[in-house]
């Protein structure tokens, strides 16, 4: 037996060495050796100095060393070999790596290594040492993160080195985090002053340990984390209501993009286009063929089908324009029992042909994440985008309706069309240009909306409906109306929400239009003059 | 007494009414020999699933009448008309679900099955009475009738029509179904109302209660054709009409154009009511998809198909449509939705006028060719 252990051994020596050898001519480590070494002693208050020495070395690895003392997981080869980091010990061989230099040793029994064993001061020692080392950490986002991390744990034998960082740090941030951790552990020894320190901030430790301060015999001390509390719980009601509008803009944002498009064709052209809802069907689902075509590349797939969901949605648009609408001018109702059919058949061709499920569209990691305002408010990015996204479009549209010819055009045959005709302008080409148009901020719509929601068969149904109401709402062939009101009862569907519920909200919201059209029948911003007679 | 009579039973004297009454009894007779009649085996014998999807096609075609009456003579397209449908359903489903008793799965003797999965422990305000089948009559015409009036006035009052007016009754369905869609509702939420098991009495799975259902429907509907002609055919339904054609002027010739579009409105809706009462028991469960848009706007098709505006057109239309629906839906479910949208686009582009337009045309033609003189004929 006891010749196989040692052939073993000596063979892994001997694959270990040549291994090793190059890395240790080219550099040996003898001052990381020596640090090591001071470790490896019977006296816990030696093996404390030897930790703060390896703290204050500033060696590359010493972060390493640590962690695996704490976990018991630096250990040594037996009769003084080299140190070893046991990266897993389940089994009776361990795969190992070199302390000092971070290759991989294989496996070794553990019957030749030899623990350096820590008792309860020290494993203090040890989570502080780390604490602070992650606290000179170069990156700030490091810096931050291990600060936010230290709220509510600082043990009072860490107040002095943490005074001390907080007077050398550069990032206000990680300042300010510091003296909040440090302020929360005077509170708990009932120092007055620690309240002033942290009234204001939303952290969940500080408002925990400033409700057992309130808590508390010393009356004084009470008071003043009462009042800190009340201060904290407003400012978490102005953050909850920004959190409200926030998302109440974001869902606005999504109705005035969907909505958009039909006030080009409703508002201006006066057609019915209940295939509305799978034009955006249509660009979400470019959306998933660009991703199809280019794996692995979701940002750019993302940005290609901007173009290209604007495209496949107007030429959609052109061929139902020449196919079913031209033929019904001037008879709104019809136009719109025709676009429905055309509804259901796109439905079910995207059924049939690509399937009855929802596709996964991927969100490019840009997307992805939200932007952390401060501790209660953090605003998700991918609607940060989209409602940015529904402004640009709006913004174009409009310059598109006041500033280019054609917007001149469409607004003239929208107005008096024989007139308009009669002085030169092709209204055919005019009116298959317009819907063009509003269809294809249709796709646009749909583009955005997959980074949203399910991209499936039934996408463009469920926002039909809504898109009818902000048009209608917002006062026909009025573009800033669409926007006020789908931005407006997006905010009002999210203060709604939390009492009533979203099935609620939204029954609530529909009746409140409702009744709405029964006050002012032309909507938020009615046409004036003869044009609006028509 | 002598003046409601006549005009009441003026269109029983209409060539048009003799016709659609004549041959819509007919059928009735025939269907209901050749299922009690005619033995089981035989090719002409006809079952009782037949009977129920003929009874069920009948109060879709009450349905579609009652929609025609306010599409095809006052000109207002409403698109929510299946919410007056599914709340008359609802009603009668109400008291079906009441008259089930204790022989639920539950076996509570008052409260519903839902309830009592709900744990609920006492029937919500709204659900008292339905044990009564007269009071649940009732509401059938009332549920539909009260919101149609109170929708109607708010809507007409102010002059919301055209394009407008079927948008909001679309979204006025869709929040209806949204609503009904709510366990906290107390209308059984997306399960709805089911498990029926008799309607005063008749045991509803029985050939007998059926047939009578199925008789019931086509009754419903000679006497909803009747009320609708004879409404047409008043003053009221000149006056309806000229709204339609031009309500501006005849609000100027002083006529009050909200009351006569209120009073059609409310009549209209009352008689989806009853088309849903009668469909609920036969097909054996009522639930919020009856609300959904797609449904109401499938009942303007069917009006459409068959020309709007003629009332006997609504009926060729509901039961063409609803026969290819079931034909479709057995032998290739996909092509259904191609097959229903391509009929939206060819009737609203190539027949505007429904295939009554398209029958009157060719009477037309013939008229022409048998003497040179244009007949005005007694359906206009």
């Amino acid at each position: 037996m006891r010749t196989i252990r040692s052939l073993v051994q000596g063979l892994l020596c001997l694959i270990v060495v040549s291994l090793a050898a190059p890395a240790a001519l080219a550099a040996p480590d003898d001052d990381g050796r020596a640090l090591l070494e001071a470790l490896d002693t019977d006296s816990y208050a030696a093996k404390g100095e030897a930790v703060t020495a390896i703290a204050d070395s500033g060696h590359p690895q010493s972060r390493v060393w640590l962690e695996a003392l704490l976990d018991g997981k630096l250990q040594r080869q037996e009769d003084g070999g080299r140190f070893v980091v046991v990266l897993a010990n389940r089994g009776r061989h361990w795969p190992v790596r070199d302390a000092l230099t971070d290759e991989d040793l294989g496996e070794m029994s553990r019957r030749d290594l030899d623990r350096i064993g820590i008792n309860n001061a020290l494993r203090g020692q040890l989570q502080n040492t780390l604490a602070l080392l992650d606290l000179r950490a170069p990156a700030v986002s490091a810096r931050r993160e291990a600060a936010r991390d230290l709220l509510g744990e600082v043990s009072p034998s860490m107040v002095e080195p943490l005074n001390g960082l907080v007077e050398n740090e550069a990032d206000d941030e990680v300042r300010r985090l510091l003296t909040q951790a440090i302020a929360i552990q005077r509170l708990e020894r009932g120092d007055l002053e620690a309240v002033e320190a942290l009234s204001g901030s939303l952290n969940t430790s500080v408002r925990s340990a400033l409700s057992a301060a309130a808590r508390s015999d010393d009356a004084a001390l009470a008071e003043a984390a009462t009042d800190a509390l009340a201060g904290i719980e407003q400012k978490q009601k102005l953050n909850d209501g920004i959190q409200t509008l926030y998302f109440g803009l974001s869902l606005g944002s999504v109705l005035v993009l969907a909505a958009i498009g039909l006030a080009i064709t409703f508002g201006v052209m006066g057609v019915i286009n209940m295939a509305h809802g799978e034009l955006i069907m249509l660009g979400a689902y470019t959306t998933w063929g660009m991703q199809q075509l280019l794996p692995g590349q979701p940002g750019l797939a993302l940005l290609l089908s901007i173009p290209a969901g604007f495209l496949v949605a107007a030429l959609a648009g052109i061929v139902i324009e020449r196919s079913v609408i031209q033929f019904l001018k001037g008879r709104p109702l019809e136009t719109l029992l025709a676009t429905f059919g055309v509804s259901l058949i796109l439905q079910q061709l995207v059924r049939t042909l690509i399937s009855p499920l929802n596709r996964t569209v991927v969100s490019p990691e840009w997307m992805s994440g939200s932007l952390m305002i401060n501790e209660g408010l953090s605003l998700t990015l991918n609607r940060l985008l989209v409602l940015g996204f529904a402004l640009l479009v709006f913004a174009g549209l409009m310059l598109v309706m006041r500033r280019t010819r054609l917007g001149l055009e469409v607004r003239a045959v929208t107005q008096n069309r024989a007139m308009a005709r009669s002085m030169g302008i092709r209204a055919t080409r005019v009116d298959i240009l317009t819907f063009a148009l509003g269809s294809g901020v249709a796709g646009l719509a749909g583009v955005a909306l997959s980074q949203l929601t399910n991209v499936g068969p039934n996408l463009g149904q469920n926002y039909i409906i809504d898109s009818f109401m902000v048009v209608v709402f917002g006062g026909v062939g009025n573009l800033w109306g669409t926007l006020v009101a789908g931005l407006s009862l997006g905010v009002i569907n999210q203060v709604l929400e939390p009492w009533a519920g979203a099935v609620l909200a939204k029954i609530l919201v529909l009746v409140f239009i409702i009744l709405f059209i029964q006050k002012r029948p032309r909507g938020l911003f009615p046409q004036k003059g003869r044009a609006a007679e028509g | 007494m002598l003046a409601s009579r006549s005009w009441l039973s003026r269109p029983l004297r209409e060539r048009s009414t003799q016709i659609f009454l004549g041959v819509l009894l007919a059928a009735l007779a025939v269907f209901t020999l050749l299922n009690l009649i005619v033995p089981a085996g035989h090719p002409l014998h006809v079952s009782t699933y037949t009977v129920t999807l003929l009874g069920k096609y009948l109060s879709f075609a009450l349905l579609a009448v009652a929609l025609d009456l306010v599409w095809g003579y006052l000109g207002i397209l409403s698109l929510g008309h299946g919410a007056f449908f599914a709340l008359g359903g609802y009603a009668m489903g109400m008291y079906l679900m009441r008259q089930i008793g204790d022989r639920g799965v539950y076996g509570d003797p008052v409260l519903p099955d839902f309830m009592v999965f709900l744990d609920w422990d006492s029937l919500p305000w709204y659900w008292h009475g339905f044990d009564m089948a007269w009071f649940a009559l009732l509401m059938v015409l009332l549920a539909p009738g009260l919101l149609a009036l109170v929708f109607g006035f708010l809507a007409f009052r102010s002059r919301v029509t055209g394009v407008y007016l079927s948008i909001i009754t679309q979204a006025l369905t869709f929040a209806l179904m949204l609503a009904f869609f709510r366990n906290e509702m107390g209308f059984g939420g997306n399960n709805g109302l089911t498990d029926f098991k008799e309607l005063l009495g008749y045991d509803l799975r029985s050939d007998a209660t059926r047939l009578g259902l199925f008789l019931a429907s086509g009754l419903a509907l000679a006497l909803g054709y009747v009320l609708c002609r004879a409404i047409v055919a008043s003053k009221l339904g000149r006056v309806s009409m000229a709204c339609r054609d031009a309500e501006a002027r005849t609000r100027f010739l002083g006529y009050r154009v909200e009351r006569v579009q209120l009073f059609v409105f409310v009549v209209s809706a009352m008689l989806a009511g009853v088309a849903g009462a009668l469909y609920v028991p036969q097909v054996g469960i009522i639930n919020p998809g009856e609300f959904s848009p797609i449904f109401s706007i499938e009942v303007v098709l069917w009006v459409a198909l068959g020309g709007r505006g003629t009332l006997y057109g609504a009926v060729i239309g509901a039961l063409v449509v609803n026969y290819a629906k079931t034909v479709f839906t057995g032998v290739m479910p996909e092509a259904w939705l191609f097959a229903l949208g391509g009929l939206f686009v060819v009737v609203t582009v190539l027949l505007p006028k429904g295939v009554a337009g398209l029958l009157a045309s060719l009477r037309r033609r013939r008229d022409d060719d048998a003497s040179e003189t244009p007949a005005q004929g007694a359906s206009s």
